[in-house]
């Protein structure tokens, strides 16, 4: 019989994990605004700068909720370290979008924004998936944690709401063909599904809560 | 002493960018490879020969004769051409902006057939050359405004629909106009594979009113900036209508068609909520899915620059306003 191949992540393995990650998403961040600023983005650097952003946000954000699947199935406890650090970047990269559509596409039309945000749904449910991961960017951090207690996890929790929404909102934003945002789509209910116990938990602590506090 | 007095609607100096771009637009060839293109500007014969690929793999565009446009005494009013042979919606090569720049360099236009038919007394075909030779060319500078909310300004030759409509004696049965693009899935991966094509069904149909189709606006362009069109552009031929929304403007036509009906038009087909026969420009009627009331200038100013402008009804072209006379464009959009 072949040895059967075992790898472990060890502590000393993280900050090259880390080094790879913040690789991986900063550098094409900082290239492709730097295309966006020199004009070298295709004939209208607004949409492929958006297109981008949102599009890595969502990918930053699937894989940070593959995390812990991935920790389990091969038993790589240590790899839930990195887990915050995709958030952030998740997070970095919706902030680049939501920036780049006020300031680039919109222009500062702060009625227009707002007026977008009220009217369009696909644009609401972006923006609210965006509150959602301010939120959770805003309490990432130990002290918070510490503070937050038991409800840290509850917050925390609705990044399950958040990752639906931006699922929907990439959906319902193309003009034709969703053949790539329902491959999300699936793979963002594939992750939801991962989790079917502990939102059915989730969900019957709130029904049960709600009862005793109407008693 | 000639006084000229420009249309209201016709496009203004201050729409105008960057003469330094279009004097670039050599540079702007070459260095997108249209070597073509570039040879016929410098004047010297095409050297690509048998071996070189470049000769096989660009789409080549070659100078057109024309009148020009009375308001383009200095050639600079418009989008730069970069931009607008490089940010095309032309589902058939590609969804994304830059697939029909890659997709369509090989597009074969010639031979070319364009039949006019239907209800006329003198249905007739035109073959490649009979495009450039059978109406008078002229240039007509033409803001251009896509229904996602940017624009661009285009330096457009070609000659009017009207001219081509009445050569055919449409019948006073003709109520419509119906246009059909090339059919050709070898050609044109978007046809070939329904992913590729962003869903549509093909041939792209479009379709007028035979008096929007007969204002003198509504023009049929064989080329721009100078040029014959490049194919991601539309080549040999294709619809421009001023006053609608982009998707409107049917690319690389092969059929135009009288008809008494209404014709069915592709992306109505697709998604009638979202996209009315009529198109027309209105900055009241919003999409669905965003706001018309403005619009991004496509220009070659950076991103800071504040492009976004107020969106014109009829995109400005005020003198359509009397076909619509009496209609809820609410409704009829």
């Amino acid at each position: 019989m072949a040895e059967t191949y075992s790898f472990k992540l060890k502590k000393a393995h993280l900050p090259w994990l880390k080094l790879v990650i913040h690789l991986g998403a900063l550098l094409p961040l900082l290239i492709t605004y730097y295309q966006a600023f020199n004009d070298q983005l295709g004939g209208d650097p607004v949409t492929a700068l958006l297109h981008f952003t949102g599009l890595g946000a969502f990918k930053l954000l699937l894989l940070s909720l593959l995390i812990t699947p991935l920790a389990r199935q091969f038993k790589q406890g240590l790899l839930i370290n990195v887990r915050r650090l995709l958030g952030l970047y998740s997070f970095s990269y919706a902030f680049a979008h939501l920036v780049s559509y006020v300031l680039f596409d919109l222009q500062l039309d702060w009625p227009l924004l707002l007026s977008e945000i009220v009217k369009r749904p696909y644009i609401t449910v972006g923006f609210v998936a965006w509150i959602i991961l301010f939120c959770l960017t805003l309490t990432s951090n130990k002290k918070a944690q510490r503070s937050l207690g038991r409800r840290w996890q509850t917050l925390h929790n609705w990044v399950y709401l958040a990752v639906g929404l931006v699922a929907l909102h990439f959906l319902w934003s193309v003009k034709s063909d969703v053949t790539e945002p329902l491959v999300y789509m699936f793979l963002t209910l594939s992750l939801l599904l991962y989790r079917r116990d502990k939102l059915k938990r989730w969900l019957k602590n709130r029904i049960n809560n709600t009862q005793i506090s109407k008693k | 002493m000639l006084i000229n007095v420009p249309k209201a609607s016709a496009v203004k100096e201050s729409e105008i960018t960057d003469e330094k771009v279009y004097n670039q637009r050599r540079d702007i060839l070459k260095s997108m490879g249209f070597i073509g293109a570039s040879a016929l500007l410098t004047s010297q014969p095409a050297q690509a020969g048998f071996f070189t690929s470049d000769d096989k793999e660009t789409f080549k565009t070659r100078a057109l004769e024309y009148t020009p446009a009375a308001t383009s005494q200095q050639k600079q009013a418009f989008t730069p051409e970069e931009k607008i042979i490089t940010h095309n919606n032309f589902y058939e090569f590609g969804t994304a902006k830059s697939d029909p720049v890659e997709n369509a360099q090989q597009f074969k236009v010639n031979p070319w057939s364009l039949s006019v038919e239907g209800s006329a007394e003198k249905p007739f075909t035109l073959n490649y050359d009979d495009l450039f030779n059978q109406f008078p060319l002229e240039e007509r500078i033409y803001r251009m405004r896509c229904v996602e909310a940017w624009s661009m300004v285009v330096p457009w030759i070609g000659f009017s629909l009207a001219a081509l409509i009445k050569k055919a004696k449409p019948l006073s049965s003709a109520k419509y106009v119906a246009f059909e693009t090339l059919y050709d899935p070898k050609q044109m991966p978007g046809q070939k594979n329904r992913f590729a094509g962003g869903g549509i069904e093909y041939p792209y149909v479009e379709g007028l009113r035979l008096d929007e189709a007969m204002h003198p606006l509504t023009l049929l362009s064989v080329g721009l900036y100078g040029k014959t069109l490049p194919a991601q552009n539309g080549a040999p031929i294709r619809l421009v209508v001023p006053w609608k929304y982009g998707f409107k403007s049917i690319k690389s036509i092969t059929r135009i068609r009288l008809t008494d009906k209404r014709p069915p038009t592709t992306w109505n087909i697709l998604a009638a909520s979202e996209y009315g026969f009529y198109a027309n420009v209105n900055p009241e009627v919003s999409h669905p899915r965003w706001s018309q009331a403005s619009e991004r200038r496509i220009s070659s100013a950076g991103l800071f620059s504040r492009n976004r402008i107020d969106t014109k009804m009829f995109n400005g072209y005020d003198e359509v306003a009397s076909l619509y006379q009496g209609m809820d464009l609410r409704k009829n959009f």
